[in-house]
């Protein structure tokens, strides 16, 4: 660093913290309960054009049309794309680096039509696939969050 | 119909690592100091001012209020806008709605960021949802990284395929000062560099960078009294879609007959509105929104320079290199200069540039028609053409 950056002065926020309170709503909410009490996953169908939106949401963007019938999905699917995590970044919600390597994918869970980004536990691209069946696996103390799922599990590998 | 619009005044700062010389309001500053000059232009001429950046990458927010002194917009109109990556070519799009409408005849876009003041990752990942993104997203490189494994197993594209894209834009660096990134990049060394995200290498990720850019919008008898040669606005469109960080990678959108479907969209629309049917032939000159090097293949198809799979071997073909039928990103584009707020606006003002003839080494001879493209949040497409010709009408 010259003379001359080294005289500009900068500051660090530190070790601040500003809590905020979301609202996961109703379907959220059920959603969350479900995954946190039974290891369940549970959509909700849109009445016009049948979509399962996982996690439920409340409308269905295409229709505009509310969305009521919650319906339950599987633990397991298969995967859509994937990759793996390498790059050391800032977690915001722990203020810390987030372990790496992780595998990471977007999985078509079983009776859904959307998709979930979730960790998967395999690190090395060369043992992933599109299309790879993988299983939820959950932590043994949930809280009721997307991370009581700890990663999901590949079911094969080539 | 709207009124007919031109760019008349460009600034940029050099785009660089880390500006810590300078403060939010102060770098603002230089950039429209400079866009003022460009015009011919004291703050008092303009009427409006539209600001963007994306205020988690600072964790400053209310840009538009502290930093009137440096804006200009001192007792002015202002307006901010955020809209995550796509922030500068959205500020542009606002200033030309300004211009177009009839009710201001000089509007002020600013796009500008300083990523170096926070980690840009852990910025993004605040973006979006806290139940459902925040705790697994792991920001742009690895959602990226989660499009090229899938572009790759739909097109049987390569690593290496993206890679020449990544040294495309490097390569056109040189040729500008403003770059960030001056790195003289072979194919080998970004196949050979540390893997970001598989398949997502360093070398095809763009940097984190510090920079502001400021760009003058006239209506048509302001811009024809303008000391510069006007860049006519021929049109724009943009789209927005998908809520979640895992909807873009929807298949039933493949299915139903979209690839990109924001940009797809907003380029038919456009290229409609514009009168352009062979956007290869049409196109003379293209400063596109690519954020990491696989962008550059799946874009060129969604765009319609050539169809779907055929990225590829249009890259490899040359004809998106200088000198080629339709050069991509003479200034080396976002893979050698993003700072976020600024980017989109940084591609207008290259086009602005390369269609009044002033792009210096990296100019694109006798530019008729060139093409801006933001890319940003959950695959949101913003797209702008401009023209050489005044155009004979302006349909919004």
């Amino acid at each position: 660093m010259n003379e001359e950056k080294k005289q500009l002065i900068t500051v660090e926020s530190g070790e601040a913290e500003q809590p905020f309170r979301w609202s996961a709503g109703i379907y959220g909410s059920k959603f969350l309960t479900e995954l946190r009490d039974n290891k369940r996953f549970v959509g909700i169908r849109c009445p016009r054009c049948g979509k399962v939106y996982m996690p439920p949401r409340r409308v269905c963007g295409p229709c505009f049309v509310e969305l009521t019938e919650l319906v339950p999905v599987s633990d397991e699917g298969g995967i859509i794309t994937y990759t793996v995590v390498s790059f050391g970044f800032v977690d915001p919600a722990t203020g810390k680096q987030k372990p790496v390597p992780y595998g990471y994918a977007a999985i078509k869970l079983d009776g859904a039509d959307t998709y979930l980004l979730h960790f998967l536990d395999e690190t090395d691209p060369a043992k992933i696939r599109v299309g790879a069946r993988v299983k939820a696996v959950f932590e043994e103390e949930r809280t009721g969050s997307m991370l009581d799922i700890r990663y999901f599990q590949l079911l094969e590998r080539p | 119909m709207g009124k007919r619009v031109a760019v008349v005044g460009v600034g940029m700062t050099k785009q660089r690592s880390s500006r810590p010389d300078v403060n939010g309001q102060e770098l603002i500053n230089e950039a429209v100091r400079m866009a003022l000059d460009d015009a011919g232009m004291t703050r008092r001429d303009i009427d409006a001012v539209v600001i963007g950046n994306m205020d988690h990458f600072e964790g400053i927010n209310y840009v538009d209020t502290w930093s009137v002194d440096g804006s200009g917009a001192l007792m002015k109109p202002i307006m901010k806008l955020t809209t995550g990556g796509t922030t500068g070519s959205t500020v542009a799009m606002a200033a030309y709605y300004h211009v177009a409408s009839g009710l201001f005849d000089r509007v002020l876009a600013i796009g500008w960021e300083k990523n170096s003041e926070s980690d840009t990752t852990g910025a993004i990942i605040t973006a979006f949802d806290p139940f459902w993104d925040r705790p697994i997203f792991a920001g742009a490189v690895a959602g990226l990284a989660l499009e090229a494994t899938q572009y790759m197993h739909l097109t049987g594209a390569t690593e290496e395929d993206a890679a020449y894209v990544a040294v495309r834009d490097r390569t056109h660096a040189l040729n500008n000062p403003y770059a960030h990134l001056h790195i003289n990049l072979t194919i080998d060394d970004v196949l050979k560099s540390p893997y970001l995200s598989w398949p997502v290498k360093m070398g095809d990720m763009c940097p984190r960078t510090d920079g502001a850019c400021a760009v003058v919008f006239a209506s048509e008898n302001a811009a024809e009294d303008s000391p510069q040669k006007p860049a006519w606005v021929l049109g724009v469109a943009d789209r927005h879609l998908w809520a979640y960080t895992s909807d873009p990678y929807v298949n039933q959108a493949i299915e139903n007959g979209w690839w990109f479907p924001a940009m797809e969209w907003s380029a038919r629309e456009l290229y409609d509105k514009v009168g352009i049917t062979d956007p290869l032939e049409q196109i003379d000159v293209a400063e596109l929104y690519l954020p990491y090097s696989f962008a550059g293949l799946r874009y060129m198809e969604a765009l319609g320079f050539c169809g779907r799979g055929e990225g590829p071997a249009l890259v490899r073909s040359g004809a998106t290199d200088m000198g080629g039928k339709c050069p991509v990103n003479p200034s080396g584009g976002p893979l050698c200069s993003n700072a976020i707020g600024a980017t989109g606006l940084i591609r207008v003002a290259e086009c602005a540039w390369q269609i009044q003839g002033r792009a210096g080494d990296r100019q694109v001879p006798e530019v008729k028609v060139a093409l801006a493209t933001g890319f940003g949040g959950c695959f949101w497409s913003d797209i702008l053409l401009f023209g050489a010709e005044k155009p004979e009408k302006v349909r919004g």
